[in-house]
């Protein structure tokens, strides 16, 4: 039989508001534990929340970025649960009417819904260790959109370029700064399979807080293969929420999902209906970023490379500045681009750095392409010099004179070389004289092998031309 | 007349005019509460620091320094509203030994008066009678066999037997004007909004205000000056600009249209309160007010709505109490939820674990329709009656209890008849309308209240009003032989 994965997901996100959503607290990372809280985000007797506008405006942000309607009117609700890192012991959520709904995220050719966005805040740390729980409330209050796709992701593999898109957009719009490790992007993966008549189908099952984008497609592809097999046996999963074990590289129950809490969710009384005026969205629309898709179709248009490069120029937002950076004085985009992908971003991965770790100055990169473009060098020896400026952070230029290495752009040396090299390839003469045109590749090549690469090819292609058309 | 039974317009100029220190002025009402607490049981704590305190307004008024009306007056503040340094029990076991690490927002509001102690409470604002409290049981200070009324009966028997000169209560259904009835001072339940509520304890987050406890109307409204405001910390807090509540007080009732809810003066309401009330009535229209009977349809279902709307507010605004971040902890336990269950049990009282229950219940998705929402479509309805009327009429005048101080006791055992003793004042707080209740007169030597509603942030006229019944009434004489 064969069967459709069906995936849909949830994806915490943490907005880069610099204070938290009811209160003046900093949001940042890393501190000093519990140093970071007030009575408001501690949720001390007598509190009240007031809620941070900037988080409806990064949430609006995000609803349009991901195509959503803008919901004029919305509340926040209270969710109610025990549990130590939840200081009121109900997290203050949207649940009836959120700020934004039906949106859609294109990848590929293939458009995956989004059910909606709503804004909440987070719960505190709980740190288990042997002897305690330790409690740090850092995090308590800051704040979050939820964002719910629809199950239209149909494999690992899809799920993976979605996360990754919507990564990208996230960062784009300077919302999220999307770093898993550090807890800013968060994932649950709803999953089951069903056959492709939709007669068959084995039960969704939950599988909460993954925090890379690894473990997400690992987990889906584990769970494929535990729902096959369960329906291959007749038998079917459990309604149930499971985690990922990083260890052990398999899925893990946690508790079944008829045992799901009634959250008793009401409409939080201590804060206002929030209505968001038309101008306000507006306002938010024009001054939204270039989305990764938009500037896919730009590029397509303006620097007219193929697809390939398209997808690596825009992959990320650095790259896609670095590139049209570049490109302003090196006006060849194709040869940039080209550059870029078998050189630079090739470095890149293999020393799995980010392009705002380079040690050289972009402005000595360019350098380094105009010296090709101009003919000084050869793209073989730029691409020598590439990777010492990688490694040393220097100056195409004064490398070049460190090295000793000197373009020979002086005729008169090349005019020597060739003639040295053509007396030594008599036989190559009397083919061209007989018709063989290809023996010029072979001869540029031995000149250029003299020179250590440091002739520029296509003078000495012209070079030997002139001297075998005249003999 | 005694000191601590002045009004503060003369204390104020006593103490400018350098006739009394506010030392001396706050000694005074430590000693009265030395003397005689003990026999009353208003307060929870007093705070000794405020000769210190009073010493330094002292040193102000040395200098020649100007003092506003209210600086230096004495004052208390009922258990369930934060203090920085002093603690906050909100008569539960709950809160011990819980000292808030902020001051509320009208504690702030206050900081030039002296806070000489915090008043005893129904356990987080839950009663009608301050038996409630895990602490002590207040007694009425006209007969220490009654109730003073609840759940700010603390504040209101210190007010009205001269152990402050005012006191902030909190009104969640009726908490502020029955106990101030009860007591024979003046109460007010400002319009929703008008008073911050940040660091009052919430009991039902939608319902809840705070206001003053007085023994006159000027002082209602010089204390009303200082509390109300916009506050950025209380997102439902509204901003309408600063008001000066004393300047219209003595521009009377003439022309002043006031509605006679029928539904107010049912069956259930003892006869001679609902006499004395017409008693009021009647002079108000001697003195030019017109008299409009009105109704109000839905009143009866105000009761149904309150209870699920403050009881489904009340379970969740207490879940915090969880015996892990502060309160009552007992240590003995195998797993979380145990931990849970353990320090609730018994950390609160019967009424506070009974409303967590009822709204607990009325919250689970089975019943959501049924409770929950029905109430807060109910609560349309009486907010729609409401709009209506105030259409038609400037005031509502209507009696602020159904019935006469009770006993301590009588009504502990009868829940129902326990909840109705805030029938007539429920509806104000579920509309979010300004609500006094102020003395009209005595029966059995007990006193009675009136009550006197307005329209959204018609405070103004409320008072004027309730100014204008205290002069038809005269001066009370306050029972001295505590
Ligand atoms: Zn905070």
């Amino acid at each position: 039989m064969e069967y459709i994965t069906v995936v849909g997901l949830e994806i915490h996100a943490e907005l880069k508001t610099k204070s938290k959503i009811f209160c003046s607290c900093s949001t940042g990372f890393g501190e000093e534990e519990n140093s970071q809280c007030c009575p408001i985000c501690l949720g001390l007797p007598g509190t009240l929340p007031s809620l941070n506008k900037k988080v409806i405006e990064y949430a609006i942000r995000a609803g349009i970025g991901l195509n959503c309607e803008i919901a004029r009117k919305s509340f926040m609700d209270r969710k109610n649960y025990f549990y130590p890192d939840l200081n009121k012991a109900y997290q203050i959520s949207q649940y009836d009417k959120p700020l934004c709904e039906n949106g859609h995220i294109q990848i590929n050719d293939k458009r995956i819904g989004i059910k909606r966005i709503h804004i909440e805040e987070d719960a505190g740390k709980t740190i288990y260790t042997n002897e305690a729980r330790l409690l740090n409330y850092n995090r308590s209050g800051v704040p979050l959109i939820e964002i719910v796709t629809e199950p239209d992701l149909s494999s690992s593999i899809e799920t993976s370029e979605c996360l990754e898109e919507l990564k990208e957009i996230l960062i784009y719009l300077d919302i999220c700064d999307c770093k898993m490790e550090e807890g800013s992007l968060r994932c649950d993966v709803n999953i089951n399979i069903e056959s492709k008549d939709k007669t068959i189908r084995s039960n969704i099952v939950e599988i909460k807080n993954l925090n890379s984008f690894k473990a997400v497609k690992k987990a889906i592809e584990y769970e494929e293969s535990r729902h096959r097999f369960l329906l291959r046996e007749n038998k079917n999963t459990i309604r149930e929420t499971r985690r990922w074990d990083e260890n052990k590289k398999i899925t893990v129950a946690m508790r079944k999902k008829e045992e799901a809490q009634d959250y008793r969710y009401f409409p939080e009384p201590d804060l206002l209906k929030i209505f968001v005026e038309e101008s306000f969205i507006e306002e938010i629309r024009k001054g939204l970023p270039e989305l990764p898709n938009e500037k896919r179709n730009r590029f397509i248009l303006q620097y007219e490379l193929p697809e390939y490069h398209i997808n690596i120029m825009t992959k990320s937002k650095e790259m896609s500045n670095y590139f049209e950076e570049v490109v302003r004085t090196v006006k060849n985009p194709k040869m940039v681009s080209n550059f870029i992908i078998s050189v630079l971003y090739k470095r890149l991965k293999d020393d799995r750095m980010d392009i705002e770790d380079l040690k050289y100055k972009i402005d000595d990169f360019v350098k380094l392409l105009e010296l090709v473009v101009n003919g000084y060098i050869s793209n073989n020896m730029a691409k020598k010099l590439y990777n010492i400026m990688h490694e040393t952070g220097e100056n195409p230029e004064i490398i070049m004179k460190e090295k000793g290495i000197i373009q020979l752009s002086n005729e008169k040396d090349i005019v020597k070389i060739v003639k040295e090299v053509l007396e030594e390839n008599l036989k190559s003469i009397k083919d061209y004289k007989n018709g063989k045109k290809k023996v010029i590749g072979f001869l540029v090549g031995a000149v250029m092998k003299k020179t250590k690469g440091s002739a520029n090819p296509q003078t000495v292609n012209e070079i030997i031309l002139d001297i075998l058309r005249k003999k | 007349m005694e000191l601590y039974y002045k009004n503060i317009y003369e204390i104020h100029n006593m103490l400018r005019r350098k006739e009394l220190s506010c030392e001396e002025l706050t000694c005074t009402i430590l000693n009265r509460i030395n003397n005689i607490d003990e026999k009353l049981g208003a307060y929870l704590t007093i705070v000794k620091e405020s000769l210190s305190e009073a010493k330094a307004v002292d040193r102000k008024i040395g200098n020649g320094d100007y003092i506003e009306p209210l600086e230096g007056i004495p004052y208390s503040l009922k258990d369930n509203i934060s203090t920085r340094k002093i603690k906050t029990t909100c008569g539960s076991k709950m809160l011990e030994n819980y000292i808030s690490p902020y001051d509320a927002t009208v504690v702030e509001r206050l900081k030039k008066n002296i806070l000489v102690g915090k008043t005893n409470l129904d356990e987080f604002g839950m009663g009608s009678s301050t038996e409630n409290s895990a602490y002590k049981i207040t007694k009425n200070p006209w007969d220490l066999t009654k109730v003073p009324g609840g759940s700010s009966g603390g504040s209101a028997a210190a007010v009205a037997s001269g152990l402050c000169f005012f006191s902030l209560g909190s009104d969640t259904g009726g908490s502020i004007r029955q106990p101030a009835a009860f007591c024979g001072v003046v109460g007010l339940k400002p319009t929703y909004g008008l008073v911050s509520r940040f660091g009052l304890v919430a009991y039902g987050s939608s319902l809840d205000t705070i206001g003053p406890i007085t023994r006159n109307v000027y002082d209602c409204a010089l204390v009303l000056n200082h509390i109300s405001g916009y506050d950025t910390k209380d997102s439902t807090s509204v901003n309408r600009g600063k008001k000066d509540y004393t300047k219209g007080l003595k521009n009377g009732v003439c022309g002043l249209k006031i509605g006679i809810p029928k539904e107010y003066f049912h069956d259930g309401i003892d006869n001679r309160i609902k006499e004395k009330i017409i008693e009021v009535v009647k002079e108000l229209e001697k003195k030019g007010a017109i008299i409009i009977d009105v109704n109000l349809p839905h009143t009866k279902y105000g009761f149904f709505t309150y209870y699920n709307i403050a009881t489904a507010e009340c379970s969740l605004n207490l879940s915090r109490f969880d015996g892990i971040r502060y309160g009552y902890c007992k240590n003995e336990y195998d797993n979380l939820n145990e931990l849970y269950s353990h320090n609730r049990t018994l950390g609160f009282g019967k009424q506070v674990k009974k409303n967590i229950i009822l709204g607990t219940n009325s919250l689970i998705k089975t019943n959501y329709e049924k409770y929950y929402e029905k109430g807060a479509k109910v609560r349309t309805l009486i907010i729609k009656d409401f709009k209506e009327v105030f259409k038609k009429v400037d005031l509502l005048i209507t009696p602020t209890t159904p019935t006469l101080p009770f006993g301590i006791g009588e009504k502990i055992k009868d829940p129902i008849k326990m909840y109705k003793s805030d029938i007539l004042t429920i509806n104000a707080n579920i509309s979010g309308i300004p609500a006094l209740s102020i003395p009209c007169g005595f029966i059995e030597n007990m006193p009675v209240g009136v009550q006197i509603m307005g329209g959204y942030f018609n405070e103004e006229e409320v008072l004027t009003c309730a100014y204008e019944v205290e002069r038809m009434r005269g001066e009370i004489t306050w029972n001295t032989s505590l």
